[in-house]
Order: C-alpha cells, then sequence, then structure tokens
C-alpha cells in the first residue's frame, strides 16, 4: 500500500515535470512565432512580394526620324508575334512541335527559341515566330488549346520607308547581343532592339525612350491573378535630319550600279541633305533578323555593302586636291595668280621624272588653267616650290586630316602628311618627291568624301569653317572664317567654273544649266595600281579593259549655283575610271535636281517642327 | 481472482444524466472554438467557399461530438477492462494493413470501409495508450523500476511503432514512441534507462539512417539546410516561413494571405494550415490558437490530477501528450524548427481519420474526468 502511494506520487512529480516541460515547448513556439512575425516580419513581407509581384517592363515606343520635310525615315509599325511563356506549358517540346505543324519552324530558329528560354527565367516569354500575318494569326488562335504556352503579341517593328537608300545615315536597330552594356533594364526584355547603326547607334539614348513598368501579381505557377499598377513608359524622342529624302533618293539613284558615295552639304550651314554610299543595304531586313547566309553574303560582297564608304572610306583625293594646292602656293607666294608654268608632259626632279596625265603636255598655263585642264605639271611645281608643310596647313583649315565627327560609327581621319608626321612614321625626313605626288592628290594624302565635302563646302562658301552635320542649324549661327584670302579663292573658283564650264574643261561634258545657275567642279581620278615603266612605255591600259578592282577611282567635287554658291556636293565611284567620265555626270544629275528643288529655301519651317 | 475491472469499494454506477452534468464544458468549449477556426480556415483555404473542404470538415467534427460524446459516456472500468482487446485489435488492422499494402501498389495505411478509409495507425494511437495505462495499472512501481517489469510495456509500444515506421509512416511512428516514451516517464521509468536509450540511439543513428527512403532523408537534410534545394523539398519550409513572417503581428486579414491564395505556400489546408492561420490572422491569431491548445492541455493535465484511479490518471496524461505531440510538432515544422513531417494540426487541418481519432481521445479524456471519483481496482 506504502508502495502504491509512492507510486502515485511518482506520477504526480514526474506529470508535473512533464507539464513543465510541455510549457517551456509552447513558449519555445511562441518565441519562434515572434522572431519569424514581429522580429523578421519584414524580410518576409519582402519576399512574400517578391513572390507574388511580377514586374514587367513595357517598351516604349521608339522615336521616329524625320528628314528635314517630315517625311518619314524611320518608323514604328505593328508586329504580331507568337510568343512561348515556359510556365505556361507542361511541355515545352511538345508546345513547339504542335506549333511546327501549323507553320515551319527552322532548326537555327528552334535552337535559338531554346537558347533564349535557358536564359530566361520560365515567366518570361520566348519569342517564337514575328512578322505573323493575320492570317497566321488566326490559325494561331484556332488551334489554342493545342497550344498551351503561346500567347500572340503585338508589339512594334521599326520600318524604314527610304530602305537601302537611308541604311548608311539611319543605319538599323536589331536584337541586344550579350555584348551590349547592360545599363538599362529595357536592354534585358527579350525582342527589345536597340539602334546597331548610323543616327539609330548615335542617338540611341534619344530614340529609346524610358520603359513602362507593369506591375502584376502572380501565383505560385506564374499565372497572372491581377494588375497592381501600371506605369506608362516615356516616348523616345522624334528626331528630324536635315536630310532630304528626295535628294537622297536623286543621289542613291544617280550611282546606278556603281559603288561608290556622294554627299551634299549646303555650303553655308554644312547641314547634310544626302548622304549616300552604294551599293547599300537593307535595314529592314536587319530590323527582322538577318539570317546567317544573308549576313555572310554582304559581309563577303567586294562592293562593300557594309562599309559606309562615306565616312569610313579612305582614298587618295587626287586632282580634287589640287584647289588647296593652289591655295597654299597662292599663300606662300611661291606661285602668284599669274605665274605660269611649262607642262611637257614631264619633268624630272634630280633623274626621277614626273608625268603629266596628258602625256603631250599642255605648253604654258596658269593657275586657273591648270585647274581647267587638270594639269599636273603645274601643281609639281607648285608643290614643289611651296613645300609639304604648307601644304598640309592649308590642307587642315580646309578640314582635311581630322575626324568631322558627325555621329556615325568608324568614322576616319584620313591622313594629311607632313615633314613632322613622315619622320614619326617612318623615321626617315620628307623626300621633296614626295611633295610633288602630294600637289596631285596622291602618295600618302588620304580624305573621306565627307571630308572632301566640306572642303568644298568652304570654298564655295568663301572660307567659312562649316562642318557637315545631320541635325538642323539654328538659323543665324556664324561660323569662324579659315582666313583664306578672297583673292585666292575667287581664282580656285574661277578655275574650277571652267573645268565644267569652260570649252575644254575636264568636266565640260557634264556641264547643265539650270535658271541660268550652273555648277563648278573638280574632277579627280585616282590610281589604285602602280603604272610601271614597262606599261607605260607599251602604252597604259584603258580602264575599261581592267578588272574592277584595279580601275581608278573617280572623283568629282562640285558646288553650284557657281556664282552664288548654296550647296556643296562631293561623288565618288569606286573603280569607276575617270572622274570627268564617271564621277561628274552623278554629281551633275545630283545638283541639277538639287537646285530643281531648292532645299535650303525652305528653310524656315525647321523651327516649326518638333525635335 | 484478479479482476481489475471491479472497484475495491462500493460499486459505483453514474447515470447518464449524472455524467453528462459532469462533463468539462469549458473543455468542449475550447474543442469547439478551435475547430470553428478550422473550419473557418478551409473556407478561406477554398478562396471562400464552403466546398471543397469547410464543409466536409464540419459534417466531420459534427460525427466527431458525437463520438466525443459516446467515449465520454462509457465507464472507465470498460475502458480498462477492454483496452488489450482493444489494442489487439488495433494491431491486428495494422498487420492487415502491412500485408495488403505488400500486396497492392506502393504504401497503403488505411483500411477502405467503404464509407470511411480507416487509418489503424490513428487509432493505435488511442488504443496504446490505454495498453499502456492499464499495464502499469497493474504494476507495482517495484516491478515498473525493475528491466523484466518494462520489457512488456516496452513491447506494447515498439511493436506497432515499427509496423508504422515501416508502412512507411514515420511521423506516426514517431508519435507513438514518443507518446510511450511519455508514458514510461511519467509512470517512474528511472531516468538512467532513458539515458541509456538516447545515447544507445544515438549509437543507432547512422544505422537507421540507411533503412530511411529517399524522401525521409532528404526531408531530414532539407530541414538541416532548407536553401539546398529551394524549389524541391526546401521549398515548403521556406514558402511557410514567408508566408508566416509576412504575416506580421496582425495578419493580412481573413481571405487575404497572399501566400497562401497565390498558391506559393502549399498543403495549406493540411498540414500547413497554421502557416496559413497566422499569415492571415497574424501573430494575435496564431499565438491565440496556441493558448487554446495550452488550456486543453492543462484541463488534460487537472484530469489526470483529480481523477482517482492510476488508470485514469495515465490515459489522462497519455492522450493530452498525445494531442500534445500533435499541435507541438506540427507548428514547430511548419515554424521550421524540425524537419517536415506529415503530422497535421488537429482540429484546424482537414483530414477524417485525425479528427475522429483526436475526438475520440477527449471523449476518453472527458470519460476519466466524469468517472474521476470512481475507484478502480487492481488487485
Amino acid at each position: 500500500m506504502n508502495r502504491d502511494n509512492d507510486k502515485g506520487k511518482v506520477l504526480i512529480r514526474r506529470s508535473l515535470i512533464m507539464a513543465g516541460c510541455k510549457v517551456f515547448v509552447l513558449l519555445l513556439i511562441i518565441f519562434r512565432l515572434y522572431y519569424l512575425q514581429v522580429y523578421q516580419a519584414d524580410k518576409f513581407k519582402m519576399l512574400a512580394d517578391e513572390n507574388r509581384i511580377s514586374t514587367r517592363i513595357l517598351i516604349p515606343q521608339r522615336g521616329i526620324i524625320y528628314d528635314r520635310n517630315h517625311k518619314v525615315l524611320a518608323t514604328n509599325v505593328q508586329n504580331f508575334q507568337a510568343l512561348i511563356v515556359a510556365e505556361q506549358t507542361p511541355n515545352v517540346q511538345e508546345t513547339l512541335d504542335a506549333f511546327k505543324r501549323i507553320m515551319p519552324l527552322s532548326a537555327e530558329e528552334e535552337q535559338r527559341i531554346k537558347q533564349d528560354l535557358k536564359r530566361n527565367r520560365s515567366f518570361v516569354p520566348i519569342k517564337v515566330k514575328d512578322n505573323l500575318s493575320w492570317e497566321e494569326v488566326s490559325e494561331i488562335q484556332l488551334n489554342a488549346a493545342d497550344l498551351p504556352g503561346i500567347i500572340i503579341d503585338e508589339s512594334l517593328n521599326r520600318y524604314y520607308p527610304m530602305g537601302e537608300k537611308t541604311a548608311q545615315v539611319v543605319g538599323y536597330v536589331a536584337a541586344v547581343s550579350e555584348q551590349d552594356r547592360k545599363d538599362d533594364p529595357l536592354l534585358e526584355v527579350p525582342g527589345f532592339k536597340i539602334g546597331k547603326s548610323g543616327i539609330e547607334k548615335y542617338l540611341e539614348h534619344d530614340l529609346r525612350g524610358e520603359g513602362g513598368i507593369l506591375k502584376l501579381e502572380v501565383n505560385a505557377y506564374g499565372r497572372v491573378m491581377n494588375e497592381i499598377e501600371e506605369t506608362d513608359g516615356v516616348h523616345g524622342k522624334n528626331i528630324v535630319l536635315t536630310l532630304d529624302s528626295r535628294l537622297q533618293e536623286a543621289a542613291y539613284e544617280a550611282f546606278g550600279e556603281e559603288s561608290g558615295a556622294a554627299v551634299l552639304l549646303d555650303v553655308h550651314n554644312g547641314e547634310i541633305l544626302a548622304f549616300v554610299s552604294t551599293p547599300s543595304f537593307d535595314p529592314n531586313a536587319f530590323s527582322q533578323g538577318l539570317s546567317v547566309t544573308e549576313w555572310n553574303a554582304l559581309l563577303e560582297d567586294e562592293r562593300h555593302p557594309l562599309t559606309n564608304k562615306v565616312i569610313q572610306g579612305q582614298y587618295s583625293p587626287g586632282s580634287v586636291f589640287k584647289p588647296l594646292v593652289a591655295i597654299a602656293g597662292l599663300e606662300s607666294g611661291a606661285i602668284k595668280p599669274d605665274t605660269r608654268f611649262f607642262c611637257a608632259g614631264k619633268m624630272f626632279v634630280g633623274d626621277h621624272p614626273f608625268h603629266c596625265w596628258r602625256r603631250g603636255g599642255h605648253g604654258y598655263l596658269n593657275v586657273v588653267e591648270a585647274l581647267k585642264h587638270s594639269c599636273d605639271i603645274y601643281f609639281y611645281e607648285t608643290a614643289q616650290k611651296t613645300g609639304i608643310d604648307k601644304i598640309a596647313e592649308v590642307a587642315r583649315r580646309f578640314g582635311l586630316g581630322s575626324r568631322v565627327n558627325i555621329g556615325l560609327e568608324n568614322e576616319k581621319a584620313g591622313l594629311i602628311p607632313d615633314k613632322e608626321w613622315k619622320l614619326k612614321r617612318f623615321g626617315e625626313p620628307w623626300q621633296v618627291g614626295e611633295s610633288l605626288i602630294a600637289g596631285i592628290g596622291q602618295g600618302y594624302v588620304l580624305v573621306t568624301p565627307l571630308q572632301l565635302a566640306m572642303m568644298t563646302a568652304r570654298i564655295a562658301n568663301g572660307g567659312y569653317a562649316v562642318t557637315p552635320t545631320f541635325f538642323p542649324v539654328p538659323q543665324g549661327k556664324s561660323f569662324e572664317k579659315i582666313n583664306v584670302d578672297k583673292k585666292y579663292l575667287d581664282l580656285v573658283k574661277e578655275g574650277m567654273y571652267e573645268v565644267v564650264n569652260g570649252t575644254g574643261g575636264t568636266a565640260w561634258a557634264s556641264q547643265f544649266v539650270y535658271k541660268g545657275q550652273r555648277m563648278s567642279g573638280k574632277t579627280g581620278s585616282v590610281q589604285v595600281r602602280r603604272i610601271s615603266l614597262k606599261e607605260r612605255q607599251s602604252g597604259i591600259i584603258k580602264q575599261k579593259d581592267l578588272p574592277w578592282k584595279y580601275r581608278d577611282h573617280a572623283i568629282f567635287v562640285a558646288y553650284a549655283p557657281a556664282d552664288n554658291p548654296k550647296y556643296a556636293l562631293a561623288v565618288l565611284a569606286e573603280h569607276g575610271g575617270g572622274g570627268a567620265a564617271v564621277a561628274a555626270p552623278i554629281a551633275s544629275k545630283i545638283l541639277k535636281t538639287t537646285l530643281e528643288l531648292d532645299p535650303s529655301a525652305k528653310k524656315t519651317s525647321f523651327s516649326e517642327q518638333e525635335m | 481472482m484478479y479482476k481489475p475491472y471491479e472497484t475495491t469499494f462500493k460499486s459505483q454506477k453514474l447515470t447518464i444524466k449524472e455524467k453528462l452534468m459532469n462533463i468539462s464544458f469549458c473543455y468542449v468549449l475550447f474543442i469547439c472554438v478551435l475547430a470553428a477556426i478550422g473550419i473557418t480556415m478551409l473556407y478561406s483555404a477554398a478562396n471562400g467557399h464552403w466546398r471543397p473542404w469547410a464543409l466536409n470538415q464540419l459534417v466531420r467534427f459534427g460525427a466527431g461530438l458525437g463520438i466525443m460524446l459516446f467515449f465520454a459516456m462509457v465507464d472507465i472500468r470498460i475502458l480498462l477492462r477492454y483496452a488489450y482487446v482493444f489494442y489487439f485489435f488495433t494491431l491486428f488492422l495494422l498487420i492487415v494493413v502491412e500485408i495488403s499494402g505488400h500486396v497492392g501498389m506502393g504504401a497503403q495505411r488505411w483500411i477502405n470501409l467503404g464509407f470511411f478509409k480507416l487509418q489503424p495507425s490513428e487509432l493505435m494511437k488511442v488504443a496504446l495508450v490505454l495498453a499502456l495505462a492499464r499495464y502499469f495499472h497493474t504494476r507495482s512501481l517495484q516491478s515498473i523500476e525493475s528491466l523484466g517489469g518494462i520489457l512488456p510495456g516496452l513491447l506494447l509500444a515498439l511493436v506497432p511503432a515499427g509496423l508504422v515506421i515501416v508502412q512507411p509512416d514515420l511521423g506516426t511512428g514517431l508519435m507513438l514512441l514518443f507518446t510511450a516514451t511519455a508514458i514510461f516517464f511519467v509512470v517512474g521509468v528511472q531516468l538512467w534507462k532513458f539515458g541509456v536509450v538516447a545515447v544507445g540511439a544515438i549509437i543507432f543513428m547512422p544505422i537507421a539512417w540507411a533503412f530511411l527512403r529517399d524522401y525521409q532523408k532528404d526531408r531530414v537534410l532539407t530541414f538541416l539546410d532548407p536553401e539546398r534545394d529551394p524549389l524541391g523539398a526546401g521549398y515548403h519550409i521556406i514558402q511557410s516561413k514567408i508566408a508566416l513572417g509576412s504575416g506580421g503581428v496582425f495578419g493580412k486579414g481573413f481571405l487575404k494571405g497572399t501566400q497562401s491564395h497565390l498558391n506559393f505556400l502549399p498543403e495549406k489546408h493540411t498540414d500547413f494550415i497554421f502557416t496559413m492561420l497566422s499569415e492571415e490572422w497574424g501573430m494575435i491569431g496564431a499565438v491565440f490558437v496556441i493558448l487554446l491548445n495550452f488550456c486543453i492541455v492543462a484541463y488534460g493535465y487537472s484530469f489526470a490530477l483529480k481523477s482517482s484511479s492510476y488508470f485514469g490518471k495515465v490515459v489522462a496524461i497519455g492522450l493530452t501528450t498525445n494531442y500534445f505531440l500533435y499541435v507541438s510538432i506540427n507548428t514547430a515544422m511548419v515554424l521550421g524548427l524540425i524537419p517536415v513531417v506529415g503530422i497535421p494540426l488537429p482540429l484546424i487541418s482537414y483530414g477524417g481519420t485525425v479528427m475522429l481519432s483526436i475526438m475520440a481521445s477527449f471523449g476518453i479524456l472527458l470519460s476519466v474526468y466524469i468517472n474521476r471519483n470512481i475507484q478502480v481496482g487492481k488487485e
């Protein structure tokens, strides 16, 4: 009985101990609740929001690019695309297979889709196919039951109405690549495109705008339950360029099959009215995505459609350099306005012969006649007496030898050599013969067509330092002078007038008269290969008998109207043959159209146009 | 002749009316409030619909109340008399399940009675307590403290626990073991014996580990490091903590728990219902539920103290401990304090068998209380 009592006492004692333990456990649980729900509540609230809120970035409308007359050069057009959302389908592969039964997908496309799917979280929609027609859209919607995870999305595609004609200026947009800096969350939105070239690239930040934000409540499976809030994005800025699409078109078409470049400037402010590099490429194909074969074809074309020859092509200026040599000679006193040299077809420096392009020689000529006939001997003499450093100094004043920085990628600076450069570059002193070669724009001298146009504009406008630009220049903006005596400029201009309008001028065949207005210009033909002594003796091969890539580059710089210049133009036809034969007719066509349309006369409309 | 079901003193017999008058109404109230909270949460879990869970649960609770009342009316001496019969019958069912489970596909834990799927392992929780209570009721303290005295008791516990673990249902098996351990503890088995078993368990842990199923290993590993598989096994714990924590002090409001309603929280109507409750009603709601459960446990203890029979005391403590284990294991699990084991929160989680077995055990507890003055003989 005693033990029984003990048994009961043990039971009570032990159960009270256990009750204590239970109280302790419950307190522990309450403390844990406090820890999670009070102490760490903020952290978990944030995590819960991260769980439930899916933020989507809304692509803003890209800015529209206009020409000077408000004609559209780049705009956005509606594009239907099929997207796949991985998490909304039980099996991505099955959905894609079902999709392929409706419309074919190439192996390349499927590869890309899978790569995109791998790179992105499962709720991110991935493009399956875009540029769908209405029929295709309805076909997909009809088969929606077999296509879980496929959604139709309406987006905007970039469209370039002028196509290849403006491709080298406006550029194109394309998908963001891995190398692009991810400085904007927009860049991570699949399917977002950024400017990859031209103005599209240069003004990417203005054109892009700011993405809107759409906050959605999603459940654990990624299904959208609610729209929480939508912050509107900001449209990209519209841009007005100085191009005149009519002239752009005329210039592009004037080239026909020729590969080359043309730039047309307003001589008073440097506004670029036309900017053409041929052949070109279709920027619409780029913004829709180019296949590897198409891309390779562009890369391998010997006429380099992807190269912007206006700024990326560096050429010897040839005879179009002669006006500057003349000015340098006049400024240095090496020649006087009435200085005459005798051209016998060739001359010697030491025992090295220098040839005039006309084997029989020109006889006695002054500077104007020398320009008119593009006599090489005259400019050998002038260059020899002037010296390279003075020529270089003048050339630089006219804008050669350094980048214009018009904003397009890979612009080249060209090269204006001088004694110091030669020593630095080759470690050898300058040779007199090299001055002679430079005097006719060959040798080390390299220019871009854009620089030539700027040079011509500076001659034509009486020596004002205008710089080519794609953006409207405010009216009344004053330009610095480049300190060239008007007398000398007038002489050069007279020579250039004679080139086109004087009987026997090298571009005599390309002259025109439009309402009493004429053009002035200067031809240039640039050897691409060295003419050997043997060939000189046996007779120089005719240009048209040479393979294309060995023919001379044809250059022509011009301005019009001759008596009161408004427009300056540089035309380069790669391997076109002679400047007079190929480049001058192109220039003539462009300038004539320009005078007919006279775009700068309507300049006042800019201030009313929004930027 | 030994007749344990006969009273030592005068024959005591309570009328039904007396019994009904003696029911602890406070106790029943706590139970009803908890069940009501549970049904409310199930209503919320279905996004504000009575179906598919809340209505079912209400019906089951009604049935559970009937069962509770039935057991409350049973004389404690009857419970004592049939304790072993009940125990062995349940053990038989467990074996049947085990065998049919091998015959059928995969693990099977229940017997289909047509209208009801009976889980013998749930019944065993009650049966084991009754059997052990009867066993120790008849033992002297000397016998309890001797090795031979506790061996039959150990067998009573280990055989069903082993059967349940191999089902495999580790959670329920462990609960049987814990309940049995608690009973061994309160009846006065020396502490050093527990020490020996604990040391033995630690030594045999690596061996036991080898016997665990892969998903069980996974659960333990995931508990130790939830981040190791955030979308797989660790997902439950992480999402549960996010739901709980984001509820804050006052909660997000009824029907407004984002984590649960957007389905980030798995099993929100069963094992993780406490998480959902804490998300919607905050710490205040959670603590309220804990306190209600504390009251139920405390009343269970008071029943034990008031009972004049050793059998009644052990039954009350055993069943209360069983209930407490449910509550504490479930809450500790959803709070990320212990690994995820499939233990529901009784009265609140959706589930029929647990509801009925728990209500039965409440009925027995009430019976202990009603029969507190009945002398139960043993020798």
